[in-house]
């Protein structure tokens, strides 16, 4: 069938500074750029070109930019240009419209209509190069109370297993499968180097990572894909997968042409076999069944390590994590609409779930007033971009975020979007190993902790500015934020005064 | 002394040392005008083996015991005894490829254009050859030796 798809991109070729050497031919994944041998020239064909810039970024005398494919249709504010070519791409394959990374769409960002505060005059700001200033984290349940002995002034109360974070950001669930094992390495070795966690995801843990299990927090989803007792044991923390932010309510699906022999025998299943979890963990239909996995999972690490839960936030997750909180969760993790994946059906990463802001705003304000904030500590992810979004989240109420598309751009991600094609040209969302080699767990690692780095030092601008010395003074202390054109339902659900006010 | 060693689980067969080597040896150092306009046309001094998923870039290794210079008719080929580096009078060489045959490595090439050989010379007069600086993936390394390398 002649497809109807425009082009979406241009590739504009500077035939004077072009030298025919052949770097984008062979970088290209999508096979845009070929040799011709009769012209002894190098020629593009713009049709499958993905906008990935790696060509752009790769060629040695910056000969190519990579453009938007100008052909416009007649103007139309309700048939866009993406609703036009998704219908001509169901016509031509009868299927679902598969994509990768998060939610694109224009819906609002709370976090540009949320505004810090600082110091002026009455309350001295300090300067984190000259004071010390304490970004270091723990995640677990905390105690209601505190008893001590009288005289020893030792410890009465037994405290739950804590976590310690020396800044507030993890990496996010990415599974051995569906990104490759260097983009795990690199993870690991950052979060080792940061003192920080990083997240196994769905797909088990590979063996030559094992020796970084103390920055190891191991997925437990629905489909138990590399569940074992050593994978449990290995870990810092163990993580129930409910749903996550870019597919709520259906689960992963990797590709059997990802499943080569080194993922086939971290996830335990055969090799070029789809990997398909179930949309529900089938043991859990209840809070009370969440309970038991919950407990049995302590049961298993001798209550050693906290267990954390991830859902999708949906319409209802305050009452949900408040039943989370209750069956024993010692982290709750909710991953909001941004957040991305290496595949999801996109009528339901677009569609399906709310922003992770007013998520967060509302369950930490019902757990709060339910008097068990105590008790679980929050996690959020799903589009947290920069230093500022850290700030604002912990603000509104978090202990920490993970990211994950942050983590991947620092890879090398232009959130070109075919992470579910497996021909990432950066070498990050695939298996194939003539591509996998694309990310150097050396150079990776360094782009990671260089990223943490960063952040925490303008979170420690930022608090510094506020004129407090921890991030626990932050925490949760939404009168440091400031709410700009919002409307007076988001301020109330958001907990946040109008700027001004 | 110090030599470059390959990574090869980081090569990801891009060629840019291929591309750097050629402007490195050219007369302009500009690449656009080494591919473009140079008489002679400047050659690289190494070139990538492939076959997927394996790649690496392969060039003279400067041996101990180099064939090479023990081949060479002319006296053209002479390992530095300071230095180590095995280095090519360009005067001198006739292109006879005595020293391709044999070279273990196939790391010597044929300037035809010129009649005599081109093989690595390290980049004299640079403090780390150009292949190694530019390579993107860092899998070129310029050390004393190679421990610690491999994973």
């Amino acid at each position: 069938m002649k497809t109807y798809l425009p082009a979406k991109f241009m590739v504009e070729r500077d035939p004077e500074r072009c030298i025919q050497c052949q770097v984008c031919v062979n970088q290209c994944t999508f096979d845009v750029h070929r040799h011709d041998p009769d012209q002894e020239m190098v020629r593009s064909g713009e049709e499958n070109c993905v906008g990935c810039h790696r060509c752009a970024i790769f060629c040695p005398t910056r000969a190519l930019a990579i453009k938007r494919n100008p052909l416009d249709y007649r103007e139309n504010y309700n048939w866009r240009p993406e609703v036009i070519e998704d219908i001509i791409k169901q016509a031509e394959t009868g299927g679902v419209l598969l994509t990768g990374m998060g939610d694109d769409k224009s819906q609002r960002i709370y976090w540009d209509h949320l505004l810090l505060n600082a110091s002026q005059v009455t309350n001295p700001s300090i300067d984190p190069l000259r004071e010390p200033m304490e970004l270091v984290t723990y995640l677990g349940q905390k105690p209601e109370r505190v008893e001590v002995e009288r005289h020893s002034l030792s410890l009465k109360t037994k405290i739950a297993p804590q976590v310690k974070l020396e800044v507030p950001v993890m990496f996010s669930a990415m599974s051995y499968g569906a990104v490759s094992l260097n983009v795990h390495e690199s993870l690991a070795r950052a979060a080792a180097e940061a003192g920080t966690l990083w997240n196994t995801g769905e797909g088990g843990l590979h063996p030559s990572l094992y020796k970084y299990g103390g920055n190891t927090i191991v997925q437990v989803a629905s489909g138990r894909f590399g569940v074992h007792s050593e994978y449990l044991d290995a870990a810092r923390v163990i993580e129930i997968k409910i749903g996550q932010g870019a597919k709520p309510g259906i689960g992963g699906h990797l590709p059997g042409e990802k499943v080569s022999a080194e993922v086939s025998m971290t996830r335990m299943i055969p090799q070029w076999t789809d990997a398909l979890s179930p949309a529900p963990q089938h043991d859990i239909y209840s809070i009370e069944d969440l309970a038991q996995l919950v407990y049995a999972l302590k049961e298993a690490t001798d209550y050693a390590k906290p267990v954390s839960v991830k859902i999708a936030a949906v319409h209802n997750s305050a009452a949900i994590a408040s039943g989370m909180v209750r069956a024993g969760a010692d982290i709750i993790v909710l991953d909001g609409l941004r957040g991305a994946t290496g595949a999801a059906p996109k009528v339901i990463r677009d569609n399906v779930g709310i922003p992770i802001e007013l998520a967060l705003a509302s369950v930490d304000s019902r757990l709060m007033q339910e008097g068990m904030r105590n008790r679980a500590s929050i996690v959020v992810s799903g589009g947290i971009r920069n230093s500022g979004d850290l700030a604002k989240a912990i603000a509104l109420g978090a202990d920490a975020v993970y990211i994950g598309t942050a983590a991947l751009v620092a890879l090398g991600c232009t959130l070109c979007q075919q992470c579910h094609t497996g021909k990432c040209a950066w070498g990050i969302c695939t298996t194939d190993l003539a591509l996998t080699k694309r990310v150097n767990p050396d150079i990776g690692a360094r782009r990671l902790a260089n990223l943490l780095r960063g952040w925490s030092l303008e979170l420690k601008d930022i608090l510094g500015g506020m004129g407090v010395n921890a991030v626990e003074s932050l925490r949760g202390n939404r009168l440091h934020l400031r709410g700009v054109g919002l409307t007076d339902t988001e301020l109330e659900i958001l907990g946040v005064r109008m700027a001004g006010s | 002394m110090r030599k470059i060693y390959i990574k090869e689980q980081a090569c990801i067969g891009c060629h840019l040392c291929e591309v750097y080597c050629r402007v490195e040896h050219s007369q302009s150092k500009d690449p656009i005008k080494a591919f473009k306009k140079e008489s002679p046309q400047p050659l690289a001094r190494l070139s990538v083996e492939e076959r997927k998923p394996v790649s690496f870039s392969i060039r003279c290794q400067h041996c101990d015991e180099p064939s090479c210079v023990y081949a060479c008719l002319t006296g053209a080929l002479q390992k530095d005894a300071r230095t180590g580096t095995v280095t090519v009078d360009e005067e001198r060489c006739t292109g006879c490829w005595t020293c391709i045959l044999v070279c273990p490595f196939g790391a010597i090439r044929r300037d035809v254009q010129q009649g005599r050989i081109a093989k690595c010379d390290l980049c004299a007069g640079r403090d780390v050859p150009a292949c190694v600086a530019n390579c993107p993936n860092e899998a070129l390394v310029y050390v004393q030796n190679k421990a610690g390398l491999e994973r």
